[in-house]
């Protein structure tokens, strides 16, 4: 089962959150049960009457000093519960902000229905881009910076941290940081059209050295091809239409209306999420990604089985 | 039966006088049946979705249709069920309750329903049509813009919101000028009956939110047709003010779909406990300040952007504070039944279901008031259990309870108790059922309208389920239906007041004769029926005088009921109906082409200009009876 559960919290954002929870659900269910009980006792004592029992006016003639000071107390309370939440709500915000200064900076841009990973460095050399997965070292906070590319998504990794909205024209950001390695898995959560439900990301938090390594590998351009068959997909992907959207770094595929796909054998899953990276699911990815995830943008395509062979063979290579 | 004031009062019959008729019962019977349709229809698509998300990765329902299936779902209960459903309740009962002869302005409350039935028919032919909306009940933008939703599905969302708001404005305006001008004399604001004051501030909330959707639908329809920018980041405009403007109205909206559903319980929490409620100024307070509180929350369904966070902070505070009122309620009705005699028939079971289901909304509503929870928590199934929690426990509960308590007064008839008994156990558990498991999906971490789910999630048991719970409220529903269908026909005779009760309504026959009171009644206080005890009065028990064969009718003041002058009320027209008939082709003709707002005016002014033709033949008759009554 993948991890995406908000009390199952990696990382001191989504602690916080959940230390909040708990509190809040202690409370709510006290209230909850004494409602019941306030219910049931006046279930119990109240004798029972019938449309024919002449109603009982005697409140209007003196006042019901008990039942107002039971009202009026019980209000009372709730009210002190209700400050006590607020401020319980407000000390939380606070934790919430106070993340020390980030140790890396990635840019995520929402895309109908992938996610664009970009690592920034203040070196432009060492950026490099990624979509749908994305690693972080454990221990080590982390802004993350929202865009959308065109209609609004939202950035929810329970495991770690609260949600954020990617809004056109308004970029946003959000810390997060992982304290357990592991693999959590994240969201969509604000629906954006036909494949909302097909939108996910994988954030793997690895030890720092693992971290290093992966990123050092990332920066890499992709492999070259080590066989014929590899060359000749590499020429079917450059010069037919997958370059038109993708891009791969050190070939002329360099288009970015599509998922890069330079370190594409590395990851572990296809089309956000949608199926595992296996052969068998590639190879029906290209050739109808419509049976997979309805409606998406990429088109299908007829290849023939022998070219079909070429590529698979070439992004299998693209570790 | 007075048979000069039946005929006075009257709406015609045959197939002319249907169309024309302008009876406050008439015209409130055919909102709650037709709303009740909204209900079922909508009812059936969330059966569907229930059906789809049964299991994971199923395909009985793809993505294209299901984004329709949910968005319909969402605005048809929303715009279609829950908020005329209510305005039905008052456009019925307020008249009775405040003992006046008429609604204020029949004829314009009759022309309301029928731009409400035509809009709302506009949405679910769409569907039929496969031009279903499909970016949400709420259609955020660049969703709903002209870039990513091309073709009509947008529009026709837009146009029908259009179509309710200005129905609803309508029937808010007709609801709060009866409840003004027309009450019984006596009857001063301080005894105004729990229900009628919360349906008077339902319909100033009204009055203030819909304006602002009805501003940002209108602008949006102008960005997909005339290629304005008001929401195009790209040009200046912002997606984001689509949010606020939808919100400061979608918030409120929950609250006046929720506030009926309070007067419902403050209707049928005092006959059933036979005793007046306890603390009538504390909850007429709590109804207008709950009222007030509901237009300075609507940022947080927008916790999740990028706003400041002190701002924020605000909207928490706020969000927690609006739980008082409720509560005040709720410990007021607690405190009429603990010294009350109670009577458990269905309408009190369904009353007493809102302990449970609404409170437990209430409070999952507290938790996603905090920032910090709500960021979690914001738009997974959480959430979806908790608006149904508070829709259904608050509205709908208190609602089904109110169709057993009115029944009789609408049609002379009680319902079944058996097969009401039935119906409440079989709505409570399976609600629970269907909407509880809900919960705990949300804390899983699923996210809300997703058509479809992967096997490894785990979510598939509570999702079965949840479907099966669906099962069974569909099952309680249609049990319902058989229940009134057979009551209607066969069921126990009604009495004027067969339950004993302590307000107007029930002072007249079952079913009510179209001039509603034979004699209007003076009220000298808050439960009329309960309290005709204490010294003999100096003023007349009942207005006398009135001209039976014209509509004429007592107006009194503002604050205290005092008599202040005499009105004569339109007869029955036929023009409503073919002014909303001519308004609903300029409606829908405009998501085609502007041109149809300039074209399409001329039969609508046609139309309103016949509608308000002075006819000589009454002007003098109404001078004469001005001079000589």
């Amino acid at each position: 089962m993948r991890a995406q559960d908000i009390l199952a919290p990696a990382g001191p954002q989504a602690q916080h959150i959940e230390a909040l929870w708990w509190v809040t659900v202690v409370i709510c269910a006290v209230v909850f049960a004494a409602v019941l009980v306030a219910l049931a006792l006046a279930l119990i004592r109240s004798p029972r009457g019938n449309p024919a029992t002449p109603p009982d006016l005697s409140s209007l003639a003196r006042p019901e000093r008990s039942a107002a000071f039971a009202v009026v107390a019980a209000v009372a309370l709730c009210s002190a519960l209700l400050v006590f939440l607020t401020v319980a709500s407000f000390a939380t915000d606070r934790r919430l902000a106070s993340l020390g200064p980030p140790a890396l900076e990635i840019e995520i841009t929402g895309h109908r229905w992938w996610w664009e990973v970009r690592y920034q460095d203040a070196d432009p050399s060492r950026t490099f881009t990624t979509a749908n997965e994305m690693h972080i070292p454990v221990g080590k906070p982390v802004l993350v910076k929202l865009k959308a590319d065109d209609v609004i998504h939202s950035f929810w990794v329970p495991n770690l941290s609260g949600k954020k909205d990617l809004i056109p024209g308004r970029d946003a950001t959000l810390t997060l940081q992982a304290d357990k390695p592991g693999v959590y898995r994240g969201q969509c959560a604000e629906f954006c059209g036909v494949q909302h439900a097909k939108m996910a990301l994988l954030v793997f938090a690895d030890p720092p050295e693992q971290y290093q390594a992966w990123a050092a590998a990332e920066r890499k351009p992709a492999l070259q091809p080590a066989s014929e068959e590899q060359e000749r997909g590499r020429e079917i992907f450059v010069n037919g239409r997958c370059a038109m959207c993708h891009a791969i770094q050190g070939t002329s595929a360099n288009a970015r209306k599509a998922p890069d796909l330079t370190h594409f054998a590395s990851r572990e899953t296809l089309a956000a999420g949608a199926v595992p990276n296996t052969i068998g699911h590639l190879a029906g990815w290209i050739l109808d990604p419509h049976s997979i995830k309805p409606g998406v943008n990429m088109p299908g395509n007829p290849l023939d089985p022998d070219d079909l062979q070429a590529l698979l063979a070439y992004l299998g290579g693209l570790r | 039966m007075n048979p000069v004031l039946d005929q006075t009062w009257r709406d015609a019959r045959g197939f002319f006088g249907t169309l024309a008729a302008i009876d406050h019962k008439t015209i409130g019977k055919r909102y709650l049946v037709t709303a009740f349709g909204f209900f079922v229809a909508a009812g059936i698509l969330a059966a569907l979705m229930r059906l789809q998300l049964a299991r994971p990765e199923n395909t009985l329902i793809g993505p294209d249709l299901y984004n329709q299936l949910f968005t319909t779902h969402g605005t048809a209960m929303m715009f279609l069920f829950a908020v005329p459903v209510m305005q039905g309740m008052a456009i019925y009962l307020v008249p009775l309750m405040v003992g006046a002869r008429s609604i204020a302005f029949p004829r314009m409350n009759a022309f309301a329903y029928w731009i409400y039935l035509f809009g709302g028919l506009f949405l679910f032919i769409a569907l039929l049509l496969d031009i279903g909306p499909d970016a949400g009940w709420f259609s955020y933008v660049p969703l709903a813009g002209p870039q990513y939703t091309p073709g009509k599905r947008a529009d026709v969302w837009a146009q029908m919101i259009t179509f309710t708001e200005l129905s609803g404005l309508i029937a808010a305006i007709v609801v709060i000028a009866t409840v003004f001008k027309l009450r019984a004399p006596g009857m001063t604001l301080a005894r105004l009956p729990l229900f009628v004051w919360a349906m008077l501030v339902t319909a100033f909330m009204i009055l203030f939110a819909m304006p602002a959707v009805m501003l940002a639908s209108t602008a949006l329809i102008l960005d997909r047709l005339v290629s304005t920018h008001f929401y195009n980041p790209a040009e200046g405009g912002d997606a984001l003010l689509w949010q606020h403007l939808f919100w400061f109205f979608g918030h409120p909206e929950v609250y006046f779909i929720f506030i009926p559903g309070l007067a419902f319980m403050s209707s049928i929490i005092p006959t059933f406990s036979r005793r007046p409620i306890y603390g009538y100024p504390a909850i007429v307070l709590s109804l207008t300040s709950t009222a007030f509180l509901s237009f300075g929350l609507w940022v947080h369904h927008m916790f999740a952007t990028h706003i400041p966070e002190l701002g924020k902070s605000f909207f928490t505070a706020a969000s927690m504070m609006i739980a008082i009122p409720t509560a005040i309620q709720i410990f007021c009705w607690l405190a009429t039944m603990w010294s009350g005699r109670l009577d458990l028939r269905t309408p009190m079971l369904f009353s007493l279901a809102f302990f449970f289901i609404l409170v437990l909304g209430g409070l999952t509503g507290i938790m996603v008031a905090s920032v910090p929870l709500d960021l979690q928590l914001h738009d997974t199934y959480f959430v979806v259990a908790h608006l149904h929690y508070v829709l259904i426990g608050g509205a709908v509960f208190p609602l089904f309870g109110a169709w057993y308590y009115w029944f009789p007064k609408l049609t002379g008839r009680l319902m079944s108790e058996r097969l009401g008994r039935w119906q409440f156990w079989l709505f409570f558990i399976g609600f629970n059922v269907a909407f509880y498991p809900m919960h705990h999906l949300g804390l899983q971490g699923m996210p809300r309208r997703v058509y479809t789910y992967a096997d490894d999630m785990g979510w598939g048991p509570l999702n079965l389920l949840s479907t099966l719970g669906a099962v069974m409220i569909a099952a309680s529903v249609l049990l319902f239906i058989v229940n009134a269908a057979r009551s209607r026909r066969g069921g126990m005779l009604a009495a004027e007041n067969p339950w004993g009760a302590g307000t107007l309504e029930w002072a007249t026959a079952s079913p009510p004769p179209a001039y509603n009171f034979e004699r209007p009644p003076v009220v000298r206080a808050r439960d009329p029926l309960w309290e005709p005890i204490g010294e003999p009065p100096a003023e007349p028990a009942q207005v006398v005088g009135l001209a039976e064969r014209t509509r004429e009718a007592l107006v009194t003041t503002v604050l205290d009921a005092m008599p202040s002058h005499r009105l004569v009320f339109p007869q029955p027209s036929i023009w409503p109906f073919v002014s909303a008939v001519m308004l609903t082709a300029l409606f829908i003709g405009s998501i085609f082409t502007p041109w149809a707002v300039v074209w399409g005016a001329v039969p609508v002014a046609i139309a309103v200009t016949l509608w308000f033709w002075p006819k000589r033949g009454e002007t003098l008759e109404h001078l004469a009876l001005e001079k000589r009554p």
